[in-house]
C-alpha cells in the first residue's frame, strides 16, 4: 500500500523542534479569538475538525492505515461525552478523557482483526464497521435519541473557572487548547522511536516484519492512538454544541475528514491544521448560495491536488518556502 | 543436537492442485555459504518463504539451532537470527536512507515492539551511531539524506544487506541478489557478500540463476527441481554431475 | 398460513424489487472493479444523472418515459466511456487512496453541479400510466411499477447471460476480468474492453437510476447518499464477479425487506449485522486477496 505523503525531503532527525508553520498557524488561531469574536463558535467547530483531521493522520499519514470509517471513533467520543453529561458526570475536562478512551478501547478491539487486511479490503471493511455503527445508532434509540440525537445536556465550567458562553469564547480556547495538546502530542510521537516504526509499517510491512518488527501490534497501537484524539474531538463537539446528533457516526463525516487531510496534505501534522479552514469556510460561505453547491468546489479542489498539486496546501506552502529561498531538496520525495 | 545450523526436512507445500514443494530438504552448516539453484518453479522461493515464516508449510519440520521455526510468526523468527534478502529489494522507499539503516538498528536494541513514543529519536546516539557505522562500511555513507526510492538498483541491494546485517544475523539468506544486475554491479555483490563472510559469523543461504555468481561464492550447492532436491554437494561435483547437467544446466544454457 | 404465504409474496417482490435495482447500479462497479481495480467512488453519480437526464428529456424535450429511459442511458453510457478515456485511463497504476479521492472528487463535482442545475430538493419522475396501476398476484395487490423493476432486472441478468457465454465479446471480457496481463498477452485489445465495460456498467446505472427513482429518491446528494449500499454489494460479491453479485443484490434487498417486515424494530440494521457477519467470517472468500 502506497500512500503519498506531502513528505518536506528531510527526515525526522533534522526537524526535532516544533517547526514555524504550526506557531504561525496557532498565532493566528489566536488572532481569530480578537478579530472575529463574533464567529466564535464557526471557529471552535473548524478547530474539532483539524483535531479528527490531525488524528486521521496519524493513522492514514504516519501509518498507512486507509480508511473510510474514521467517524466511527469521533461518534462514540461525541456519543460517551453526552451520556456521561446526562448521567450527571458533567465535568468537561474528564469527560472529554473517557470519551477518547472508549474510543481508542473500540479501536484496540478493532485492530488485531481489520489492520491485517490492507489496500481495498480494509477500505470495505472500515466503511462497513462505520455503517454498522451508524445503523445501530440509528436504530438503539433509547440510547442515542435515534434521529432526534442526545440534548439538554449541560456541561459545568473549565476548570471550575471559565463559563461556557453563547458567544463561543470559552468554547474556542477550549478546543484550541486540546488541539494544541494533540498536536504537540503527534508531533512528539512522530519524532520518536515509535513514529519512524510507524513510517516503516507504511513503507514496507513485509521488510518490517522480517527486521523482527510486530507489524500488526505496531499498527493496533496506532490506530488506538489515533482513535483517542478523534474520540477527543468528538467529545468536543458534544460538548461545545450541547448536542450530539447521527451525523457524528456517518459515513459523510468519514469521507469529509478525509478530503480534508489530503486538501491540507498527507504525513505531516500540518495538514490536518491547513485543511480544516479552508473546507470548512469554503462550506459555510457558500452554503447561503445553494446547500449543496460548495462540494462543486471543493470536487475541483480534490482532483487538482491529486492530478496537480501533490502534498495538498502543505506541500504547496514548503516548496513556495523552499522556493523564495533558492533552493528545492535533491531527491525529494513525491 | 545436530550439528547443522539449520535443518528443513521434508517440506510439503501446495496451493491447491499445484504442488510447490514436494519433499524439500535443506541442510545449512554452520559458516557455510550454501547455493540454492534449480530451474524457474523448483520451489527455491517457496523454501524460503517456509524458512522465514511467510509461508507455512503443510508437512515437514524446520529446526533452527535447535529449535522449530514452524508456528512462529515473522518477528519472531528474524529475532532468533534469520535475516532475508528479496530479489527486489525490500527497503522503506519513502524514508532517507539513514532512516532505513535505523529502523533495524531500533529493531534489534528495542524488540519486536518500539513503545516509547516519546523518546525523540534524535537523542538515540547508539542507534543512530550504530546505522551510520553500517552505512560506513558499505560506502552508502554519502547517500544517507538521500530519498530511499531514488537510489539505484545497486544501491538498493547494498541498502538491503546493510539492513539486514546491522542485526547481526547467524543466517543471511538471499533470494537472486544479483537478478536484474549490470555485470559490474554483480561482480560488486559477489566481492561484498565474500567480506560479509570473512569478517563475520555468518552462514549464507543464496538463490541463484547465474552459474558466475554460483561458483565464485558457494561452498556448498542444492539442487532442485520440480519441488524435490535432487543433490547436494561441492560445487566441483555438482558441475560434473548427469542428473544436474540434465535437469538443470542443459536448460540454463538455452536460455543462455 | 395463507396470511404468512401472502406476507412471503409481498417480500420477496418487494424484496426482489429492491434487489433487481442494486443489482442494475451496482454490477457496473462490480465488474469495472474487477478489470481495473479502481473503486471508482463516482459510481453512483452516473446512476444518478441517469436519473435526472431522465426527468430533463421528459420535461424538457417531451420524450415519453419509455423513450426517455434509454436515451438517458445511452447519454450516460457516452459520457461513461469519455469519462473512461479522459480521466479514469490515469488512476490505473495509482495508489488505492489516490484512486479513492480522485473518485470522490468527481462524486462531489456531480452532486454540487446537480444541486446548481436541479436544485436541492428531491425529484420524482412521473411514470407512465401503464406502470402506475397495480396487479392482484397470490392474493395481493401489487403496483405494476415492481413488477416492471422485476421484469428490466431478469432482463438485465438475460442479456449478461447471452452476451457473457455466448459471444466472443463475452469471452473476452470474462478473460480481461480474470488476468488481464494474460488476456493482453493472447491478443485481446483489453483497453477497449475496458472502455467498453465502464460504458456499460455507467450505461446500466443510469438505467438503475432512473427506473429505480421510486425506490432510490433523486437528489443531489444521490451519489453519496447510495455509495455505502453499492460498495457493499460489491465488496461481498468480490471485485468482478458479476454473477455473485445477482445474488448478493438479491440476498441483500430480501434480507433487507424481510427485516423491515417482521423486526421493525432492528430494521436496515440488520443487513449490515449480516455484512459484518460475512466479512469478519470469510474476509478471503468475499475479497481478493487477504493481507
Amino acid at each position: 500500500m502506497k500512500i503519498t505523503v506531502s513528505s518536506t525531503g528531510l527526515s525526522a532527525l533534522d526537524r526535532p523542534r516544533m517547526p514555524m508553520i504550526a506557531l504561525v498557524v496557532f498565532a493566528l488561531a489566536l488572532a481569530v479569538f480578537f478579530v472575529f469574536p463574533d464567529r466564535l463558535s464557526l471557529a471552535a467547530y473548524i478547530g474539532i475538525f483539524a483535531l479528527f483531521a490531525l488524528s486521521l493522520d496519524l493513522a492514514l499519514g504516519m501509518a498507512g492505515i486507509v480508511t473510510l470509517g474514521h467517524a466511527a471513533f469521533f461518534g462514540v467520543g461525541a456519543y460517551t461525552a453526552g451520556w456521561l453529561a446526562l448521567a450527571g458526570w458533567q465535568e468537561p475536562i474528564t469527560g472529554v478523557v473517557i470519551s477518547g478512551l472508549c474510543a481508542a478501547a473500540l479501536a484496540g478491539a478493532l485492530g488485531p482483526f481489520i489492520l491485517r487486511l490492507t489496500g481495498l479490503p480494509l477500505v470495505m471493511v472500515t466503511l462497513a464497521v462505520g455503517v454498522f455503527l451508524f445503523e445501530a445508532a440509528n436504530k438503539l434509540t433509547w440510547l442515542t435519541g435515534g434521529d432526534d440525537g442526545l440534548y439538554g445536556m449541560t456541561f459545568s465550567p473549565v476548570l471550575g473557572i471559565f463559563e461556557w458562553s453563547i458567544y463561543g469564547t470559552t468554547d474556542y480556547l477550549y478546543v484550541l487548547a486540546w488541539l494544541a495538546l494533540a498536536f504537540y502530542g503527534c508531533h512528539r510521537l512522530t519524532t520518536s522511536n515509535f513514529g519512524l516504526a510507524l513510517r516503516g509499517v507504511r513503507e514496507n510491512r513485509l521488510r518490517m516484519s522480517l527486521l523482527g518488527s510486530s507489524v500488526l501490534a505496531q499498527l493496533t497501537l496506532a490506530y488506538a492512538l489515533s482513535a483517542f484524539i478523534a474520540g477527543v474531538a468528538g467529545a468536543l463537539l458534544a460538548q461545545t454544541s450541547e448536542f450530539v446528533g447521527l451525523e457524528v457516526l456517518s459515513v459523510e463525516k468519514s469521507i469529509d475528514v478525509l478530503v480534508i487531510l489530503v486538501l491540507g496534505g498527507v504525513g505531516h501534522l500540518y495538514g490536518a491544521l491547513l485543511g480544516a479552514p479552508v473546507y470548512l469556510l469554503i462550506k459555510d460561505m457558500s452554503k447561503e448560495w445553494n446547500p449543496h453547491a460548495w462540494m462543486i468546489i471543493i470536487g475541483f479542489m480534490l482532483v487538482f491536488v491529486m492530478l496537480v498539486a501533490r502534498g495538498g496546501i502543505h506541500g504547496v506552502l514548503h516548496k513556495v518556502i523552499e522556493r523564495s529561498r533558492g533552493k528545492l531538496p535533491n531527491g525529494e520525495p513525491r | 543436537m545436530t550439528d547443522n545450523l539449520l535443518e528443513a526436512i521434508g517440506l510439503q507445500k501446495s496451493f491447491g492442485a499445484l504442488k510447490v514443494a514436494q519433499d524439500v530438504t535443506l541442510r545449512l552448516r554452520p559458516g557455510e555459504r550454501h547455493a540454492l539453484i534449480g530451474p524457474n518453479g523448483a520451489g527455491k522461493s517457496t523454501l524460503l518463504n517456509c524458512l522465514v515464516g511467510k509461508l507455512i508449510p503443510d508437512t515437514g519440520s524446520v529446526m533452527f539451532d535447535g529449535q522449530s521455526v514452524l508456528g512462529r510468526k515473522p518477528y519472531e523468527i528474524n529475532q532468533m537470527g534469520i535475516s532475508r534478502v528479496f530479489q527486489t529489494p525490500e527497503i522503506f522507499g519513502d524514508l532517507s536512507v539513514q532512516e532505513n539503516m535505523m529502523i533495524p538498528c531500533f529493531a534489534k536494541r528495542d524488540g519486536a515492539f518500539q513503545m516509547n513514543a516519546l523518546t525523540a529519536m534524535s537523542s538515540q546516539r547508539d542507534v543512530i551511531e550504530k546505522a551510520e557505522e553500517m552505512l560506513v562500511e558499505m560506502k552508502l555513507a554519502d547517500k544517507r539524506h538521500m530519498h530511499a526510492a531514488s537510489m539505484s538498483r545497486g544501491d538498493k541491494r547494498r541498502l538491503e544487506i546493510a539492513m539486514c546485517l546491522s542485526q547481526d544475523p547467524r543466517l543471511l539468506l538471499l533470494d537472486e541478489p544479483t537478478a536484474g544486475m549490470a555485470r559490474a554491479d554483480t561482480n560488486n555483490t559477489i566481492d561484498l557478500l565474500k567480506q560479509i563472510k570473512d569478517e563475520r559469523d555468518i552462514t549464507i543461504a543464496i538463490i541463484e540463476h547465474d552459474m558466475h555468481v554460483v561458483f565464485s561464492l558457494a561452498e556448498r550447492i542444492t539442487v532442485l527441481a520440480q519441488g524435490t532436491p535432487l543433490v547436494e554437494d561441492t560445487p566441483d561435483n555438482i558441475k560434473g554431475h548427469p542428473k544436474v547437467r540434465e535437469a538443470y544446466l542443459g536448460e540454463s544454457q538455452d536460455a543462455a | 398460513m395463507e396470511q404468512f404465504l401472502a406476507s412471503l409474496a409481498f417480500i420477496v417482490l418487494y424484496g426482489g424489487t429492491y434487489g433487481a435495482v442494486l443489482f442494475i447500479i451496482s454490477v457496473g462497479l462490480v465488474m469495472t472493479m474487477g478489470l481495473m481495480r479502481v473503486p471508482n467512488l463516482a459510481h453512483g453519480a452516473f446512476a444518478a444523472l441517469g436519473g435526472y437526464l431522465t426527468i430533463l428529456l421528459m420535461n424538457q424535450a417531451g420524450m415519453h418515459y419509455f423513450v426517455a429511459v434509454p436515451a438517458a442511458v445511452i447519454l450516460v453510457a457516452a459520457l461513461g466511456a469519455l469519462a473512461e478515456r479522459a480521466i479514469y485511463v490515469r488512476l490505473y497504476n495509482i495508489p488505492e487512496l489516490d484512486q479513492i479521492l480522485l473518485t470522490v472528487g468527481i462524486a462531489f463535482i456531480f452532486v454540487g453541479g446537480l444541486a446548481l442545475t436541479f436544485g436541492p430538493n428531491v425529484f420524482t419522475i412521473r411514470l407512465p400510466e401503464v406502470l402506475s396501476g397495480s396487479v392482484d398476484l397470490f392474493g395481493r395487490s401489487f403496483p405494476v411499477y415492481r413488477v416492471f423493476l422485476l421484469a428490466v432486472g431478469a432482463l438485465i441478468i438475460l442479456g449478461f447471460w447471452l452476451v457473457f457465454d455466448r459471444t466472443t465479446l463475452g469471452a473476452k471480457l470474462r478473460a480481461a476480468v480474470d488476468n488481464r496481463s494474460m488476456a493482453q498477452a493472447t491478443g485481446i485489445n483489453v483497453e477497449r474492453i475496458v472502455m467498453l465495460a465502464f460504458a456499460a456498467g455507467t450505461g446500466l446505472a443510469a438505467l438503475g437510476g432512473a427506473i429505480g427513482a421510486g425506490l432510490f429518491p433523486l437528489e443531489p446528494l444521490y451519489p453519496i447518499k447510495y455509495l455505502t449500499i453499492i460498495l457493499i454489494i460489491v465488496a461481498l460479491s468480490g471485485f468482478g464477479n458479476i454473477k455473485s453479485s445477482i445474488v448478493v443484490a438479491m440476498v441483500v434487498g430480501i434480507a433487507d425487506t424481510a427485516a423491515r417486515y417482521y423486526l421493525p424494530e432492528l430494521g436496515g440494521f440488520a443487513i449490515y449485522a449480516l455484512v459484518i457477519a460475512a466479512v469478519a467470517m470469510r474476509p478471503a472468500g468475499m475479497f481478493a486477496r487477504q493481507g
